[in-house]
């Protein structure tokens, strides 16, 4: 049963088949039995995800009309806020905090009836693209034991590749739902920024930072995506508009007369061969299901790494000065006597990890007086460029797509030490988050030279998310067709054949 | 050696610059629905977004937004089509976010003026105090520093953190540096404070209460040489908490600011505070190394954009202009230029037009609080808006004295009664058994036992020595404890005795 897909599990439901509470239990115990060495849970809120599986089951045997995921399990990941449950965004300066309020994510969650098993691992703040920078140990790949789960939501991703959960709720600031779902063979979706609440959304960096879901299949990324999506009035950068069709783009799948474009310049030189045939295959079966497959350029985004490395540690360096010891997380040094500010640098200097502590000073200098033209200004200008060279390409083609990283899943430990190296992992992912657009991952199949999983990119303009899941439903048909069953099928430790 | 603030300003020219922050009067907060309401239990009114708990997002308050538009417009400044918010990042533990939500290089109103007029050996005359900027920002917490003697937070054992103040909405007034006024600058300097106060009450979109802290002043003063160019050093006033005060601290730091440059010292370019008891300041922060508030775009926020619609729309509503009421009240309550002058440096006006509204005739309303109110609130050393006694109360008390139920010596009495609390004016009457002998019966009474009691005296009146009269009128009155009309009481002694002032 846990290998069902979301909307599969859904309809079993529906039709008196199981019920959430044993769907639930299933997936409890799947987690018991093998979270010791995935390591995707921070926090498992058993009792309180069988309540509400419990209450669910209840409302369907009183005959209520129930939303298209009721009952289904999720992962959370740890930067949502979640009333009374831990949260912790992998940091120990927030060990020990339980939210007295539930983020707009968790509320539409918990609106729809769709059952929260507890809270994912990921990089401290969201910051990393491995999920090692979590100060609560490192997340494990399905797929192979000893290499990332991608990040830095790599709980979720790998919760879903474990088949510990069959949807998950991330975030994406430069790549963290992409870049995950790529290298566990998993689907993730960025949608476009203000499509989801960023309410209760533990800031890393305001203007790029992205709700999302994640699933293993197109059309449940599409249920969940329709689930959580929606203005909200506490968000002031929320869109007031209709969320965009997207379940009925993944049901449909078609793609007959559409424009994709391939950026020229996410595609080539750094890119493993493997990842590269994955992303030329899937370009042919996309031309074969009626698609025009058209080359597009986007001179600017060369520079897009080094202006997102600008802006999202200037916004960061900000949003983390309120975790000061004053009203909530860690507080180390409160000894008779000790100032304010001590307690304040102690706490600081304990609670944060090298990563954040990284990016904090990193923020701190480029927003400084006489550097903020040179550093933050610039990068902005960027971000303009960057939003102008999607516009033009968005003029020509109805989608572009791009491999969604350079590489396969990479060893733990291999670039924990070069910053830089695992920085340019989020080289194809980080445009889509300077110019607000949707960007959606899902696998294209394993590299020949490793085995591990490929994730293909599809981007969408603005408020037109329905195109990515037209494209990638359709994607997924044609590969799902080829290979005979689902990728995760083939995982060798955590997947298996059924 | 002190200066004094002749030999100040024959040798330097003074240059004022202020910044006012005004608090909002909106029911809720800048960016969170959370209650603003003054002097409710600590921390009681917060909520995710001003504890500023992980991942809550502030929602700009329209009401605040609106008000500063119609403050900007009631400054005769110019309304920007697109302005921002931006974070100005400092720690501060009353600052829950560690940065405050403020406007920087885009704020929403630029370029106005406030025109005001002081009393000079000339008469009167005109300065006008240019607006640079208007903008919104939030509040901080309040620090409570327990402990140490000083209050301040060195020294302290420890610090009582109050959030209920946190966000609620504020507006920065920033002046364009003043010259020009001369020895005058620290008339100027009150009058700005006090028309920018009236034009802020009479919008309504402020409490105004400069002692709780709704308006609160920072001077900037500086002095150069009487002819030279350069700006000398300034320093900045804060705590100035009344309109006296501003006045006393720009000529306290006029005068400091002389004596340092006279000894061959130099002014230090920082924050002061202003010591209400002592009408000094003490070194605060110094400004010397600027602070890098390391600002940017408030990414969490949108930019504000108001309908030029709108912006007409409000214009229209604009309260007419504090001076021009002066004027029309002048008129219509027929009162001399002194007289208004002395109602408004005495800062009667409102509340002699409130009193008048409830009925009072406005020669009554204006004696009463100019005369026996000031003079109590004087003797109290305190303002006549913290005595214990309204409009309502007062204009209680002319109608009693119009009905012929209170003379005016018992008139006092109640006054006093309702400012020592003991009531509203019925109150006090009822409680002090005041009331006016009007029963001829009694009073009658009352002369015949005088008359009887001083037969003497008595007779001289009877055999037409009136200035005798007056033992015997004092004497009725102490008997019916002061109690009766006196004119009354005279008129019936004297038929009594068988005398005609005719
Ligand atoms: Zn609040």
């Amino acid at each position: 049963m846990i290998r069902n897909s979301a909307s599969e599990m859904a309809a079993k439901l529906a039709a008196g088949e199981t019920t959430s509470v044993a769907l639930t239990q299933a997936h409890l115990d799947r987690i018991t039995a093998v979270d010791a060495e995935v390591h995707a849970f921070l926090y498992l809120d058993t009792e309180g995800a069988l309540a509400q599986a419990a209450a669910v089951d209840a409302k369907r045997a009183k005959g209520e009309k129930l939303s298209p995921l009721a009952g289904v399990p999720l992962a959370l990941k740890d930067v949502m806020a979640q009333k009374g449950i831990p949260t912790t965004c992998g940091s120990k300066i927030l060990e020990g905090w339980r939210p007295p309020y539930d983020s707009t994510v968790v509320a539409k969650l918990k609106k729809n009836d769709i059952v929260i098993l507890g809270k994912t691992n990921m990089d401290e703040f969201a910051m990393g693209s491995s999920t090692e920078n979590s100060a609560y140990g490192p997340t494990h790949n399905p797929w192979d034991l000893t290499r990332i789960p991608g990040g830095s939501g790599g709980g979720s991703s790998a919760a879903l590749a474990a088949f510990e959960a069959p949807l998950a709720i991330g975030t994406d600031t430069g790549g963290s739902i992409r870049q995950p779902a790529a290298v566990t063979g998993t689907v993730g979706v960025k949608p476009t920024y203000g499509g989801v609440s960023r309410f209760g959304l533990v800031a890393f960096s305001s203007s790029l930072d992205q709700a999302g879901p994640c699933a293993r299949t197109v059309l449940d990324a599409a249920l969940l995506h329709e689930a959580i999506a929606g203005h909200d009035p506490k968000d002031a950068t929320s869109i007031n508009a209709p969320v965009p069709q997207v379940v009925a783009a993944a049901k449909s799948g078609d793609v007959k007369g559409m424009k994709i474009g391939v950026v020229k310049e996410l595609n080539g030189d750094g890119y493993q061969p493997g990842v590269r045939a994955r992303f030329e295959e899937s370009l042919e079966l996309l031309a074969k299901a009626g698609a025009e497959i058209i080359e597009v350029s986007a001179p600017n985004f060369e520079y897009a790494l080094a202006a997102y490395y600008l802006i999202a540690p200037s916004e960061c360096s900000s949003n983390l000065a309120r975790f000061d010891a004053m009203r909530y997380g860690l507080r180390v040094g409160d000894v008779d006597g000790a100032s304010a500010e001590s307690v304040m640098n102690l706490t600081r200097e304990v609670g944060f990890g090298k990563e954040v502590k990284r990016r904090i000073i990193l923020g701190t200098y480029a927003l400084s007086s006489g550097y903020y033209d040179a550093y933050y200004g610039s990068a902005q200008k960027v971000r303009t460029l960057i939003t102008q060279d999607f516009s033009k390409a968005f003029e020509k083609a109805d989608v572009l797509v791009s491999p969604t990283c350079p590489t396969t899943a990479f060893k733990i430990g291999e670039k924990a030490n070069d910053p830089l190296a695992m920085y340019l992992n989020d080289i194809a992912t980080i445009p889509v988050n300077m110019a607000g657009i949707g960007g959606m991952s899902l696998p294209s199949g394993l590299a020949d030279e490793d085995g591990l999983p490929v994730g293909f990119q599809i981007m969408s303009p603005v408020m037109k998310d329905d195109r990515m899941y037209s494209v990638g439903a359709a994607l997924e048909a044609a590969l799902l067709t080829q290979w005979g069953a689902p990728l995760l099928d083939k995982a060798p430790i955590m997947g298996g054949a059924r | 050696m002190t200066l004094s603030y002749d030999d100040v300003i024959a040798k330097y020219e003074p240059v004022l610059g202020l910044e006012v922050h005004v608090e909002l009067n909106t029911n809720s907060k800048m960016f969170c629905g959370c209650s603003t309401v003054f002097g409710a239990e600590p921390n009681t009114q917060t909520c995710p977004v001003c504890l500023a708990l992980p991942g809550a997002l502030p929602v700009v308050n329209e009401k605040a937004i609106e008000s500063t538009i119609k403050i900007g417009l009631a400054l005769n400044c110019s309304i920007a089509p697109f302005s921002r918010f931006a974070r100005k990042n400092y720690f501060y533990p009353d600052m829950p976010k560690n940065f405050q939500i403020s406007q920087y290089d885009e704020p929403i109103c630029v370029d106005g003026y406030v025109d005001v007029e002081i009393e000079t050996d000339e008469g009167p005359k005109k300065f006008r105090v240019e607006v640079e900027r208007v903008h919104m920002e939030e509040d901080t917490g309040k620090s409570l520093h327990v402990g140490g003697a000083t209050g301040r937070i060195h020294g302290a054992e420890y610090s009582l953190l109050d959030y209920n103040r946190a966000g609620i909405p504020l507006v920065e007034i920033v002046t364009k540096i003043v010259p020009g006024t001369g020895k005058y600058a620290p008339e100027v300097a009150k009058a700005y404070v006090a028309e920018l106060r009236d034009i802020l009450r009479a919008l309504g979109v402020s409490d105004v209460k400069m002692e709780q802290g709704s308006l609160r002043c920072d001077a900037n003063v500086s002095l150069r040489l009487i002819g030279a160019e350069k700006l000398g050093t300034r320093s900045e006033t804060k705590n100035v908490n009344s309109l006296r005060s501003v006045e006393r601290a720009v000529r306290g730091e006029m005068i400091r600011h002389a004596e340092l440059l006279n000894a061959g010292g130099r002014v230090v370019q920082e924050t002061r505070h202003f010591q209400e008891d002592t009408g000094l300041t003490r070194s605060g922060r110094s400004k010397e190394q600027a602070e890098d508030y390391r600002y940017f775009p408030e990414p969490d926020l949108v930019p504000v954009a108001p309908d030029a619609a709108w912006i007409e729309q409000l214009r229209a509503t604009l309260p007419e202009r504090p001076s021009i009421r002066r004027k029309r009240l002048q008129e219509a309550w027929a009162v001399p230029d002194k007289e208004m002058s002395a109602m408004i440096n005495a800062d009667v006006l409102d509340i002699v037009e409130a009193t008048v509204l409830l009925g009072s005739d406005p020669t009554k309303a204006r004696s009463w609080w100019l005369g026996e109110i000031s003079r109590i609130a004087n003797d109290k050393d305190v303002a006549i808006a913290d005595l214990a006694i309204t409009p309502h109360d007062v204009a209680a008390i002319v109608a009693l004295v119009n009905a012929g139920e209170l003379t005016d010596k018992l008139a006092r009495q109640v006054v006093e009664g309702v400012i020592a609390g003991e009531g509203k004016p019925s109150e006090v009457v009822a409680k002090r058994g005041i009331k006016v002998v009007n029963d001829d019966g009694a009073l009658m009474a009352a002369i015949e036992k005088v008359c009887a009691e001083q037969a003497e005296t008595a007779e001289k009146v009877r055999a037409g020595h009136l200035p005798a009269a007056g033992a015997l009128i004092g004497a009725v009155m102490k008997e019916t404890k002061g109690q009766a009309d006196a004119a009354k009481v005279r008129s019936l002694l004297l038929s009594h005795l068988g005398q005609n002032e005719g």
